[in-house]
């Protein structure tokens, strides 16, 4: 794990692949607080852990599947009246299709 | 009377000496007498409340069986879908353009499972922004205030909830457990917390925040309070992948074995540097009268723990910021307009999300991004692996294990919020259950004893059991409580 110095343009990038827009100082002062955390995170380069599996779920069980049958789910209303733009069965976005 | 043990209040709805409306007005006047001060509810759902308060005890009048909960007033923290009462997950991105909070069109299951057995539902509990946070001050609306010392945090992230049980508002709540955010307000507030095995507890209605750390988790005053909570809400559901389909125990009933015999064990790691001297002397004189009713202490090592935090930041910010990308001003709460779907996305966002949520999602996304997945994202599971093995090899000797909650007692609003690596720092002691999936809680020990202008503060004594094995970890607790009682 070598150590990236955390930059402005690095904070910029990772916002915009989170879909974030953040300002100026918002990007230096993130780029600060990261760092710091970052360099705690890099203790774990210490630890042997040559030949250990990862761990991404505790499941103790092997969890079953659902039986494949039809039910009831949210009613359309009920889900749509809590949009904030609406327009009659769908949710509104921005074009995203270009026409020209 | 909202102090009383859970099963006590249930029996009296039940048998007609107490009405459920009653309960519910007790709850109302004592949410309205100290709720400005303490920043304890979101969201308060009052008419609801009484209605149906009215609604049991026509019921009970019929004949009817009210339930094991009959009329126990239960707050909710804002983590968990209710259906038609506000949800904000402490975050102003689920409130709407025109100031209206999101309206779940569901329950949650541990909710659905309190309302069967007749709990009523006093309102949303105040909770640190989509519960990332250990003070409550991440919440978008007002932080929640110790009832001990209102200068001092009550913890978080389920800060709310804890609040509201241990200022007697309600005699218990619900709340979430990532990485401690249900044990250590409980320990900062001097009241039970129980973070139950992961899979024990259905996650469906819980807003994700790291699914695979995420436990729906119950607070109360006392631990057989707690014990009854945690079996009504506790059980496979198929709505939610990760529920185990195991049967739930028989936690109320263990809490009435003796400890004789149980051998608890005690982590040197956890007593280690940064532990408050007056919070270790709390723990070491409530084992040592655990030892007086005849359990045997026993010293056990977890060699890793001091690795939890660092793996956790890792593995919770990755989760997370996966998790939050469903919050896009299209389906749901805040949105802000923008030329293309892009900035559409980036303008709600930004104003939606609060300053810990922004850092964590970025964390997130800079350890899941190429080039350092491995480095960071993949090095913080193996490392989780050690934790959990840790556990397996000391579970070998023990029954239980038992620590500090937190290395301090309570500490004063704004004390680590310009700092969050010393916020995290906070959190060493209950993260290493929640990465390795074990049922944890907090129960109160000793309080430490006022110094400086302080006043005398809680602390909260942890124990850890094996996993699906909640009830030894009741015995123990309960165990624990009695001896002392008996002092």
């Amino acid at each position: 794990m070598t150590s990236p110095a955390f930059s402005h343009d690095a904070v910029r990038r990772l916002a915009r692949l989170a879909r974030l827009s953040i300002g100026d100082d918002d990007a230096a002062r993130l780029a600060g607080e990261l760092e710091k955390i970052l360099a705690h995170v890099r203790a774990l380069e210490a630890v042997d852990t040559e030949g250990v599996p990862p761990t991404t779920h505790v499941s103790v069980d092997r969890l079953p599947l659902r039986a494949d049958e039809l039910v009831v789910s949210l009613d359309r209303e009920a889900v749509l009246a809590q949009a904030p733009a609406r327009a009659q069965e769908g949710f509104v976005v921005p074009a995203f299709v270009d026409e020209g | 009377m909202l102090k009383q043990p859970i099963a006590a209040l249930a029996e009296k709805v039940r048998s007609g000496e107490l009405a459920a409306a009653e309960l519910a007005e007790a709850s109302i006047a004592a949410i309205e007498r100290d709720d400005a001060r303490l920043g304890a509810y979101l969201t308060r759902s009052f008419d609801a409340l009484r209605a149906r308060a009215a609604e049991l005890d026509a019921r009970r009048a019929r004949g009817d069986d009210l339930g094991r909960l009959a009329g126990v007033p239960i707050g909710v923290k804002d983590a968990l879908a209710t259906r038609g009462l506000a949800t904000t997950c402490g975050s102003k991105i689920l409130v709407g353009p025109r100031g209206q909070r999101w309206l779940p069109p569901y329950d949650a299951t541990a909710v659905t499972r309190l309302l069967a057995e007749g709990a009523v539902l006093t309102g949303k509990c105040n909770m640190d922004e989509f519960a990332m946070g250990s003070s409550n001050e991440n919440s978008a609306f007002f932080p929640a205030r110790n009832p001990r010392d209102p200068s001092r945090t009550p913890g978080g992230s389920s800060g709310g909830s804890a609040v509201s049980v241990a200022a007697g508002m309600t005699p218990g709540a619900l709340g979430s457990d990532t990485g401690g955010s249900v044990r250590q307000p409980a320990a900062f507030t001097g009241v039970v917390g129980v973070k139950p095995t992961y899979g024990r507890v259905s996650r469906y209605g819980l807003v994700a925040f790291a699914s695979s750390l995420d436990v729906v988790s119950p607070f109360a005053r006392d631990v057989r309070s707690a014990a009854l909570l945690t079996e009504v809400i506790s059980g496979h559901d198929p709505r939610d992948s990760t529920s185990a389909p195991r049967p739930v125990g028989a936690f109320v009933a263990a809490c009435e074995r003796s400890i004789e015999g149980l051998r608890i064990g005690v982590p040197s790691q956890y007593f280690a540097a940064g532990l408050a001297a007056e919070v270790e002397d709390s723990v070491r004189r409530a084992l040592d009268a655990a030892a007086k009713a005849g359990a045997t202490l026993v010293p056990v090592s977890l060699p890793h723990t001091e690795h939890a935090v660092a793996v956790y930041y890792v593995l919770a910010a990755a989760e997370a910021s996966s998790n939050l990308s469903r919050f896009d001003g299209v389906r749901f709460g805040a949105r802000r307009d923008g030329a293309d779907l892009a900035e559409l996305y980036e303008r709600t966002r930004a104003e939606g999300f609060g300053p810990e949520v922004e850092r964590r999602i970025i964390l997130g996304a800079y350890v899941l991004s190429h080039g350092y997945y491995d480095a960071y994202y993949l090095k913080a599971q193996r490392v989780r692996t050690l934790l959990a093995r840790d556990f397996d090899a000391a579970f070998a000797d023990v029954d239980v294990i038992a620590a500090p909650t937190t290395p301090t007692t309570a500490f004063s609003l704004g004390e680590k919020l310009d700092d969050p690596l010393t916020m995290y720092l906070s959190d060493v002691y209950t993260l290493p259950a929640s990465l390795a999936g074990l049922p944890a809680m907090s129960l109160p020990s000793f309080d430490a004893p006022p110094v400086d202008g302080r006043p005398s503060l809680p602390v909260g004594l942890q124990l850890i059991a094996r996993a699906f094995d909640e009830e030894t970890m009741f015995r123990a607790a309960r165990g624990v409580e009695r001896a002392l009682e008996e002092r």
